[in-house]
């Protein structure tokens, strides 16, 4: 009886080894589908990269930039777009800067526990998830129909603004969130009133988050394209706007009438203007980055 | 001049406080200004329901409503047009639904790759490379599907049209693998360790830690990250309408031109209508249809993560 025991728990034995073996192969493989997966994203990324580089690297000109639209690809340019991306950012960052500081200051600093703050948190969650394109829609019937600003570049940075909005409540409050309470009641301590505290230490601390928070939600407007298209930007542009009541372009815009355009040539200036705003993403980024790094205190 | 040290203590707090008057002042209108900002984002969001919802109805003075929700044709640039709205929504869905093939394995994935198997210093390195993926406009990832994708899809597939709905599928997939993995990522970093150690402690491998422990208790994140990921494949806009086509219609292949609710936004404002004609009129139809369709899988997906979680 005891030498057949021995078998028995002998051939479980190699069983289970065998099982385990099994087990950790799967777990390798699982491991390698896993990290595939992951590299695949980065492997996009760097072809993106690298083909639209590849393309457009060659047709980055002085002209590209100092030129208006054209109907030769050699001519033609984006300083209309330029400029119109800029007047639009001009209009919209400080609104919405203050907008969304204000939000967040209120809903961290005064709001009180009741139905409409709650109600508050959910309606900036819910805008963060309308997609742009309603945004564009919203644009053109309050700002260019109703208030009469027709397609100007005041209704495109209104309707951005509205539209980076959540971005920077949510940034905003996460930075005046992270302001320690002992810091604040310091301040108190000093005999300072609720209204100095925030302005002169809550504001100040939180400013670097609320910065790159800001400069994040801009550089998400910049490439935007189905808001400015629905309120009515044009696609053909010869002069730079004037004033904040000028009919404009912007570069996203730009890119997509080239995109859609036959020839090739267009295509390829298409891939230097793609150039350009990247990099233009690519510096407000690290402006961003070098902010929160340089300046972000941590307490 | 008065000597003030011959002031009594409450008359100097006297005299302090009505010097402070300004900032008493600023200390009753700074809440209200704050309040007003928050209003603001509010009326945003009336704003939109009531842009939509106003315009609408107008659309539908001149177009009766059961021709809007019977109709399997859309056909408003005919001289007999036509609103019926399915084809629109056959498009968006058969575009999602490419995306989120893409968009879930991949998502997915390198989420569980970064949440269970990275180091953290590769975790430090890739999280900000898949934000940079993120912030790419969509104009751009629209570009490289028209260009890039939609040729190499024509070499492989033969029958492929230059507009298609699989291209821009699979790059609005791309496109959304950072969101969902990284929401998915989050969810599953939060399952505590002291789970995992119970079940490596038991002789689980890290991948029966991951599939039988740590997914179970983070499903609800996951789901939730999924189902954000469909209303922002529902919602995108330029990618499908640089390389999607232009031609709504109820088939399901994926391989000929399609048009989204959002692509046909972008097609009307495009073509210059003329205020007050029905065709646009129907962009807020089809924008209302569109924002519903986003409000329902945004709530959703809130629902799931709120009522299902696992709380440790």
């Amino acid at each position: 009886m005891k030498f057949a025991d021995t078998t028995v728990s002998n051939e479980r034995y190699e069983e289970n080894t065998q099982r385990l073996s099994k087990r950790h192969i799967w777990n390798k493989a699982f491991k390698g589908i896993c990290f595939g997966a992951m590299a695949f994203s980065i492997l996009m990324l760097i072809v993106l990269l690298i083909r639209i580089l590849t393309q457009g690297i060659g047709f980055l000109s002085w002209d590209l930039i100092v030129n208006f639209a054209s109907r030769n690809a050699e001519d033609a340019g984006m300083l209309a777009a330029l400029a119109g991306t800029i007047w639009l950012m001009v209009v919209a960052a400080p609104l919405s800067f203050v907008l969304g500081v204000g939000t967040a200051v209120y809903m961290e600093e005064y709001a009180p526990v009741n139905r409409f703050t709650k109600l508050l948190q959910t309606n900036i969650s819910n805008l963060a998830g309308v997609p742009s394109v309603v945004f564009g829609l919203l644009g053109l019937t309050i700002f260019n129909r109703l208030l009469g600003l027709g397609a100007s570049v005041l209704a495109g940075g209104l309707t951005l603004s509205l539209l980076v909005l959540p971005i920077i409540v949510v940034a905003s409050r996460e930075a005046i969130n992270a302001v320690p309470t002992d810091v604040k009641q310091a301040s108190y301590a000093m005999g300072a009133t609720k209204w100095q505290t925030i302005f002169r230490i809550v504001i100040p601390t939180s400013l670097p988050g609320i910065l790159t928070g800001t400069i994040l939600a801009l550089s998400r407007a910049i490439g935007e394209t189905a808001p400015i298209l629905v309120i009515g930007a044009l696609t053909y542009v010869a002069s730079t706007p004037s004033d904040l009541f000028s009919n404009f372009t912007a570069m996203p815009v730009q890119i997509y009438d080239w995109t859609g355009r036959p020839q090739e040539e267009f295509q390829n200036i298409a891939a230097a203007g793609i150039i350009i705003i990247l990099l233009m993403l690519f510096f407000m980024n690290s402006i961003a980055v070098f902010i929160r790094t340089k300046f972000q205190k941590r307490f | 001049m008065e000597d003030r040290s011959k002031l009594s203590i409450s008359e100097r707090i006297e005299q302090k406080t009505k010097g402070s008057g300004s900032s008493s002042f600023m200390e009753k209108l700074m809440p209200a200004v704050f309040l007003l900002c928050a209003i603001i984002s509010i009326l945003t969001t009336l704003g939109i329901v009531f842009t939509l919802l106003f315009e609408t109805v107008t659309f539908f003075r001149g177009v009766p409503f059961a021709d809007f929700f019977a109709s399997t044709e859309w056909y408003p640039f005919f001289s007999e047009p036509q609103y019926g709205i399915w084809p629109l929504v056959n498009g968006t869905l058969l575009v999602a639904g490419i995306a989120m093939m893409v968009a879930i394995p991949f998502g997915l994935g390198a989420a569980i790759y970064l949440s269970e198997y990275a180091s953290e210093k590769v975790r430090k390195t890739v999280k900000p490379v898949l934000e940079v993926l993120a912030g790419i406009p969509t104009i751009v990832y629209g570009f490289f599907a028209l260009t890039f994708v939609t040729p190499i899809l024509r070499a492989v597939i033969p029958g492929l049209d230059v507009f298609n709905a699989l291209s821009p599928g699979i790059i609005i997939g791309v496109m959304i693998i950072p969101m969902i993995a990284s929401l998915s990522e989050d969810a599953m970093s939060s399952v505590p360790n002291s789970i995992r150690e119970g079940a490596f402690a038991l002789g689980a491998t890290r991948m029966e830690v991951t599939v039988k422990v740590v997914l179970p208790a983070a499903l609800s994140g996951v789901i939730a990250s999924f189902v954000l990921g469909i209303s922002r494949a529902i919602g995108e806009t330029m990618i499908v309408s640089v390389a999607g086509g232009a031609s709504p219609g109820m088939g399901i292949d994926p391989t000929g031109a399609v048009q989204t609710m959002t692509a046909y936004i972008v097609q009307v404002v495009k073509g210059d209508a003329g205020f007050g004609t029905p065709i646009y009129y129907s962009i807020y139809a089809v924008g209302m249809t569109l924002f519903v369709f986003t409000l329902a899988m945004n709530l959703l997906a809130h629902y799931i993560s709120r009522r299902f979680r696992e709380d440790y």
